[in-house]
C-alpha cells in the first residue's frame, strides 16, 4: 500500500486539529505516515498513530529555527524522494502554502490547493476544490510528480483508526540562511472558540456602525456560545480585529450557524462562508444579496433586533 | 534598489464567469481588469520609490494580449517600465509552469526586491510568489501588512492568528503584501497619460528560452477533470421586522437545535 506523506503542524506535544483531518483523508489514499519536524514526544506518536499513522517521521531541528517553513519543505522533499509517496498532503493555511509551493517545484510536482474533499482513483488522488469565488466545484487531479495537496481546514471531521506507530528519526535538513523573526508579540486570547472551528459564528459588518455598535455582535456571541467574526469594511474600520475578518481575503469558515449582523453579502464575503450549514441575516436593506442564500432573513434594524434577541434567548436559557 | 512587481489581469469580480471547453477559465468571454490584491503590491513600490529607497520599478505580467490593460493601469499609478510575457503557448499553463516562467523573466529583467500581491483574485491559489522566490534563490517574506526596507535588508509585520510579528531577510528578496498594507493610489488624469507614455516590452517564451512544450494546458502537472455548480442553498424565509423579529428569529433557532 502507498505511503501518504502528511505533514503535522503541533505545539507543545499536541498535534492541532487540521492535521488529524489530513491523516483521516490519508487514509483514503494509502497508508499514512506522520512527518513531525520538530520534537516527536511520546504523547504527540500515540495521538498520531490513535488516528493511523503507522509510520512518523521525526527530524529534530539541528539548532534554534525560528523560521521552520523551508526546512519543512527540504524535508518533505527528502521523504517524497525516499518512499516515492502517493501524496503530500499539507494543511491549506499560509504556512502550509508555503511549504506546498516549495515542495512542488523541487519535486517538480503539480500542486492542488484549498481542496475541500479527497478520493482515491486508479490514477491517483481526486481533489475537490470550489472556485470562482465559491461559487462552483471542481475536481483536480495531480498528473505529474508527487501529488502535493493543500487541504482546507474543518473538511472532515477526524476519525480514529488506531495503529501503532513506529517513529523513524531522519536527520534534519540543512540549515539554509532565511528569514528571520525578529519579534514577536502574541494576542490576548478573547475566550472564545477559534473561528475557524466555531461551531457557531456571529459576524458584524458595515451596518454595525460602530466600534460600540459592535459590542452587540460581541454579546450575541457569547449568549450563544459563539466566535465572533466580521466582514472586511468590519475589519477596516477597527471595529473588529484583522484576523476576524471572514471573505476572500480572510477566513474561510463553515459553522452550523454563521449569524450575519448588517452585511450586505457581497461576493467577496461569501466566498468565505457559503459553506455555513445554516446562515441567519439581519439587514435593514431588503435588497441586500445576503437575503438571496440566507436560510432565515430579518429585513430591520440590528440595533432594535439584536437587543432584543439577547432578551429573548436569556428569557428561554432562564 | 530595482523592485519586480508582479501583476495580473483577472476576469471583472462581479461578472458571471465561465469555464471553457478545456476547462480553464474563459477569459474572453469576461472584461479583464488588474487584480484588486496586485494594486497593493504596487502601492507599496510606489512608496518606497517615494521614500528615495527604490531607484526603478518594473512590472512583469504573463497573459493572452488584453493582459497589457492591467500594465497600463500599474504604470499609471507609478513606476518606469512593464514586460508582457506573451505567447500562445502560454494558455493553460498551471502555478509550476507559472512560476518558472516568471521567475526566468525577473532574472532577465534584473532585481533586488520581487513585490507581489498576496493572491490573485481568481485562482486564489497563494502558491506563486513562494515558487518565484524558491526558483529565484531568495528569500520570502508573505502576506506583509507593513514592509520597511533598511540599506540590505527588508522588514515585514505580519499578523497570524494568534500574534503579530516583524520577520527580517536580506535583499535581494521576495515580499508579498496584504489588502492591510496601504490603500492604493488612484491615478490623475496627468499619471493616466504619462502612464501610456512608459515602455511596455513583449516577450515570447523563445525570448526566455522556455520550450513551448514546457507551457500550456498540455504540460500542466494539474489537470481539471470535472466541473459542476455548486448546488444552490434551498430558498430560505426572509421577514421584515413589526416588532416580533427577535421571537421569530428565536424559534428559528430553537427549531434547528441551534439555541
Amino acid at each position: 500500500m502507498n505511503t501518504v506523506l502528511v505533514l503535522v503542524d503541533h505545539d507543545s506535544g499536541a498535534p492541532h486539529k487540521s492535521s488529524l483531518e489530513l491523516l483521516t483523508f490519508a487514509r483514503r489514499l494509502g497508508e499514512p505516515a506522520a512527518v513531525v519536524y520538530g520534537d516527536a514526544d511520546a504523547g504527540l506518536v500515540d495521538v498520531l498513530g490513535s488516528f493511523g499513522a503507522a509510520t512518523v517521521y521525526a527530524a529534530a531541528p539541528g539548532g534554534p529555527d525560528e523560521y521552520p517553513t523551508t526546512a519543512k519543505a527540504l524535508l518533505l522533499v527528502d521523504l517524497a524522494t525516499r518512499v516515492a509517496p502517493a501524496a503530500v498532503l499539507v494543511t491549506a493555511d499560509p504556512e502550509g502554502k508555503e511549504v506546498a509551493a516549495r515542495v512542488a517545484v523541487r519535486l517538480d510536482s503539480g500542486v492542488i490547493t484549498d481542496a475541500v474533499d479527497l478520493r482515491a482513483t486508479p490514477d491517483g488522488p481526486m481533489a475537490t476544490q470550489l472556485v470562482f469565488a465559491g461559487t462552483w466545484l471542481a475536481e483536480s487531479q495531480v498528473r505529474r510528480g508527487t501529488p502535493v495537496i493543500a487541504v482546507r481546514p474543518n473538511a472532515i471531521a477526524p476519525e480514529a483508526a488506531p495503529v501503532r506507530a513506529v517513529v523513524e528519526s531522519v536527520p534534519a535538513p540543512p540549515h539554509v540562511d532565511g528569514p528571520r523573526v525578529i519579534s514577536r508579540t502574541a494576542r490576548a486570547a478573547s475566550g472564545r472558540p477559534a473561528l475557524t472551528d466555531a461551531a457557531i459564528v456571529v459576524a458584524g459588518g458595515r451596518g454595525v456602525g460602530s466600534a460600540e455598535g459592535f459590542g452587540l455582535v460581541e454579546r450575541l456571541a457569547d449568549a450563544l456560545g459563539g466566535a465572533v467574526a466580521g466582514s472586511r469594511a468590519a475589519t477596516d474600520l477597527n471595529w473588529c480585529p484583522h484576523e476576524l475578518q471572514v471573505g476572500q481575503t480572510g477566513k474561510t469558515v463553515s459553522p452550523e450557524l454563521y449569524f450575519a449582523s448588517g452585511i450586505s453579502g457581497a461576493i467577496q464575503h461569501r466566498a468565505g462562508m457559503q459553506s455555513s450549514r445554516t446562515i441567519v441575516a439581519v439587514n435593514k436593506d431588503p435588497k441586500a444579496p445576503i437575503f438571496q442564500f440566507a436560510d432565515f432573513g430579518v429585513v430591520g434594524d440590528l440595533h432594535v433586533v439584536l437587543p432584543a434577541l439577547l432578551d429573548e434567548i436569556s428569557n428561554r436559557k432562564g | 534598489m530595482r523592485i519586480v512587481a508582479l501583476v495580473k489581469c483577472v476576469p471583472e469580480p462581479t461578472a458571471t464567469w465561465r469555464f471553457a471547453d478545456d476547462l480553464t477559465l474563459d477569459r474572453s468571454a469576461v472584461d479583464g481588469r488588474l487584480s484588486e490584491l496586485d494594486e497593493y503590491a504596487i502601492e507599496q513600490a510606489a512608496r518606497l520609490v517615494e521614500a528615495g529607497v527604490a531607484t526603478e520599478v518594473s512590472y512583469l505580467t504573463m497573459g493572452p494580449a488584453p493582459a497589457v490593460d492591467a500594465l497600463r493601469k500599474a504604470l499609471a499609478m507609478g513606476g518606469d517600465r512593464a514586460v508582457h510575457v506573451l505567447d500562445d503557448a502560454i494558455h493553460g499553463s498551471d502555478a509550476v509552469t507559472t512560476s518558472l516562467i516568471l521567475a526566468t523573466a525577473i532574472k532577465r529583467m534584473g532585481f533586488d526586491m520581487v513585490i507581489c500581491g498576496m493572491a490573485s483574485t481568481d485562482a486564489e491559489m497563494s502558491v506563486v510568489p513562494v515558487m518565484v522566490a524558491d526558483r529565484l534563490g531568495v528569500p520570502a517574506l508573505v502576506n506583509a501588512a507593513a514592509v520597511r526596507v533598511d540599506g540590505s535588508s527588508v522588514t515585514v509585520r505580519r499578523d497570524t492568528d494568534d500574534a503579530t510579528e516583524e520577520v527580517v531577510a536580506t535583499l535581494p528578496a521576495l515580499i508579498s503584501v496584504t489588502d492591510r498594507s496601504g490603500d492604493p493610489r488612484y491615478p490623475s488624469f496627468k499619471a493616466i497619460i504619462a502612464g501610456k507614455k512608459k515602455p511596455i516590452a513583449t516577450w515570447s517564451l523563445g525570448e526566455l528560452d522556455i520550450a513551448s512544450e514546457r507551457a500550456g494546458g498540455a504540460a500542466a502537472a494539474t489537470v481539471v477533470r470535472t466541473v459542476r455548480p455548486r448546488p444552490p442553498r434551498p430558498p430560505g424565509t426572509v421577514v421584515v421586522d413589526e416588532g416580533d423579529a427577535a421571537v421569530r428569529l428565536a424559534d428559528f433557532l430553537v427549531a434547528n437545535k441551534l439555541l
